[in-house]
């Protein structure tokens, strides 16, 4: 019998679905019905004249559990197609996230500027606070949160992981 | 055409003969289209549960889809334990439940629940109907899903505004699935590769599941075929058992946690295993480490998440197991292809040589009733005519497939994955129902047959002839088995106190009562089972300490089986295997 491989990997998977009600529920109780764990999950519709939508999921597991998520997402009946974009060639993937920072004098500043080091752009202003807006891989994304920690953070929301694959071919 | 009147001319241009239901609020209107017709035959069950089994029963009989029809809330609840059996075992159900009026969903109604909610895990897959224009085609489109691939339970929540309002009818013909497209055909590559490492084989093996018998009669054919040319070994699951001949004499019986001592071992010991439309199954495999280690594994199944989930496999190939037969009987015959005869003969002794070892022997003494030698005359007495086998769960399941032999597929009717106790009854009156001539038998305990007991009154209703066989040893046998060999013999609450007397039973709803107490009386009770025209319950007092023999303790091995009361103090099961269920 073949070994297989123990190890835990981090893939990121695309999954295209027709936008009918009750989509979300089906792929995320299916991660939670068969223990899969689910680290980022982001979905919008992406084909409004076909009613598709692109969910795309972070998750860990070893070959065996990887290509079992994808079999079983597969199987799935409003699910059109399920690609593993890590180990099918490069991608890229980025992740927004807007930022919420309050404070006053120096403080404010030094947000200002380290935001500008990370090319955030200012999205709100008020005298006391700022909306940053930050896209990037998700380490970029922490250290600028940790960054901010001291200098007033209030508030984070982020969108979750999506991923692409690099070259001239579609899903 | 009102919604209800589209679901009742989309059922029948489906080919819908029957529908197992149960009125209520929600779905009145449906039940007056219904009451406005007569082509459409409606049975009224006692217990939505029993409208499920009763589907599956018919389902699994004559290779069609189930149809269920439920009311809202806990008419749709009642159903979920159905709707959960017939996803593990991959029977084609459609159910439709009623629902609360749209405006007033979410709303904590009177009788409404969350029913696509509730479902969506036990389902292949559901719908709710929004609108009166969608009926026709979600029905067809749920037909489609529900036969299709690997079969499963649809779900049609329909809300009651959208069973009165008014909409388009469309017929079947039009209807076309956007996504669900399931490989039927297997990869060439692949299949050719698999027929080479079988021609190769020196110590082979076929273990097939219900993936014969859901692919149609064809696939058990050419299962036949394929043994017949390459002289290989075939074993069953419970779930495939009738998928090819208990008669046969390459036939090494059904494997598994229960299964002979030949069939397991040849498993363990194979070169080459063909899994065909089975799924590696916990009760199948034991330990997993400890599976068939010096084998290469061929797995031919429809679903791509069966292959690789518990066992890694060498050749996998997606696709219908009657297609990926045909494919490899034709190569077989292209490339002229022959087993390597004098290993075969090799591991035909080795086999012959473990069957020689007759696990599944019993001793009948004078005085008490085997329930092993109930279930061989019951096969004797009734294997010359046309017979349809259901259970329930638990030892006498085991009992009945070790003892009674399917020689087609369509015939045996158990609640496999699920385990469901009280399957049996309802499920017997929808195969009655699907095959009026032929013999139905219910093999029951006396604690399963209690769980939807209520049937009954439905099989007195329509004059369904089934036979009710109670294995009666006033235990939750199995569960009272597993006490005496994992929990040191303290039998937690597995006696079955204060039984009705069951001949009185069968007599208050109607039916025909029987009791046999000792051996002579068992052949007596079978003539006269037979012999009486309505639906007769059979109380067979049999010896309440046998256990079920052979057995693979869990969390052990194939070769690690206990073959009888002699040989358990052998074995001690680990805490690992005592946590396994």
């Amino acid at each position: 019998m073949p070994q297989p491989e123990k190890r835990a990997r981090r893939h990121t998977i695309a999954v295209l679905v027709d936008n009918e009600a009750g989509v979300l529920a089906r792929v995320i109780g299916l991660f939670s019905g068969r223990g899969y764990n689910i680290e980022s999950l982001t979905v919008a519709e992406t084909d409004p004249s076909n009613y598709r939508s692109r969910i795309t999921i972070v998750t860990s597991g070893t070959p065996m559990v990887i290509e079992q998520i994808k079999a079983q997402l597969g199987r799935l009946v409003p699910v059109h197609k399920v690609r593993d974009l890590t180990t099918e060639g490069a991608l890229v993937e980025r992740e927004l996230a807007l930022i919420k920072v309050a404070g006053k004098g120096e403080p404010r500043v030094e947000s200002l500027r380290i935001a500008d080091i990370f090319r955030a752009r200012v999205v709100d202003s008020t005298n006391d606070s700022f909306v940053f807006e930050l896209t990037g891989s998700s380490e970029k994304l922490n250290a600028f949160v940790e960054l901010m920690k001291p200098l007033g953070l209030v508030d984070v929301s982020r969108t979750g992981i999506v991923a692409i694959s690099r070259g001239a071919d579609a899903l | 055409m009102t919604g209800a009147e589209m679901i009742i001319r989309a059922l029948l241009d489906q080919g819908v003969d029957v529908v197992f239901g149960y009125p209520g609020g929600a779905v009145l209107p449906i039940y007056d289209a219904i009451f406005g017709q007569n082509k459409l035959r409606h049975i009224l069950v006692r217990h939505e549960q029993g409208a499920v089994h009763a589907a599956e029963g018919y389902a699994r009989s004559t290779g069609k889809v189930g149809v269920v029809l439920v009311t809202s809330g806990p008419g749709a609840t009642n159903a979920v334990t159905g709707l959960t059996d017939a996803l593990m075992d991959s029977v084609p159900i459609v159910c439709i439940t009623g629902q609360v009026a749209t405006h007033l969903i979410g709303n904590d109604a009177f009788q409404e629940a969350d029913t696509t909610g509730i479902t969506r895990p036990c389902t292949k897959h559901n719908y709710l109907i929004k609108r009166a224009d969608d009926v026709a085609r979600v029905v067809h489109e749920a037909f489609y899903v529900s036969r299709s691939g690997r079969p499963g339970p649809v779900v049609i929540d329909m809300p009651k505004d959208i069973q009165m309002a008014k909409g388009k009818y469309v017929g079947p013909e039009k209807v076309v699935h956007r996504t669900y497209q399931p490989r039927v055909k297997g990869d060439s590559a692949a299949i050719e590769r698999a027929v080479k490492l079988i021609a190769d084989a020196k110590k082979p093996i076929f273990y097939a599941g219900g993936g014969v018998i859901n692919s149609g009669p064809a696939a058990s054919k050419r299962l036949i075929e394929l043994a017949r040319l390459t002289g290989v070994p075939v074993t069953n699951t419970l779930m495939g058992l009738g998928g090819f001949p208990g008669s046969d004499p390459q036939f090494i019986g059904m494997l598994g946690m229960h299964g002979t001592y030949e069939a397991n071992l040849a498993m363990h010991d194979c070169d080459v295993m063909v899994c065909v439309g089975a799924r590696f199954d916990d009760r199948i495999t034991g330990r997993l480490d400890a599976f068939s280690p010096k084998s290469k594994k061929i797995h031919i199944d429809i679903d791509p998440s069966s292959i690789n989930k518990n066992v890694s496999v060498d050749v996998p190939i997606v696709g219908d197991v009657g297609s990926v037969l045909e494919d490899m009987i034709a190569i077989w015959k292209r490339d002229g292809l022959s087993a390597d005869k004098n290993a075969l003969k090799a591991w035909w002794k080795k086999i012959d040589e473990w069957r020689g070892r007759d696990c599944l022997r019993y001793e009948q003494t004078d005085s008490t009733i085997k329930p092993q030698y109930a279930i061989e005359r019951l096969y004797a007495m009734t294997k010359d005519r046309e017979t349809f086998i259901t259970t329930e769960v638990g030892q006498h399941q085991m009992w009945a497939a070790q003892f009674y032999k399917f020689e087609s597929p369509n015939h045996w009717m158990t609640s496999g994955g699920l385990g469901t106790m009280g399957y049996g009854m309802p499920a017997a009156i929808g195969v009655q129902l699907a095959h009026p001539d032929a013999l139905v038998v219910d093999i029951a305990g006396e604690a399963s047959i209690l769980m939807c007991i209520q049937e009954l009154s439905t099989a007195v209703q329509y004059s369904l002839p089934i036979k009710i066989f109670i294995l009666n040893n006033e235990y939750m046998g199995m569960v009272r088995q597993w006490q005496e060999l994992l929990h040191g013999g303290r039998y937690s609450e597995s006696y079955s106190a204060a039984l009705p007397d069951f001949v009185k039973l069968a007599e208050a709803f109607h039916a025909k009562g029987l009791r046999a107490s000792r051996p002579e009386d068992v052949d007596g009770l079978i003539e006269e089972m037979l012999n009486t025209d309505g639906p007769v319950v059979a109380d067979i007092m049999v010896d309440p300490t046998e256990n079920c023999f052979p057995m693979i303790p869990s969390g052990s091995a194939h070769n690690e089986m206990i073959l009888g009361a002699a040989d358990v103090n052998r074995r001690e099961v680990s805490d690992a295997g005592k946590a396994l269920v």
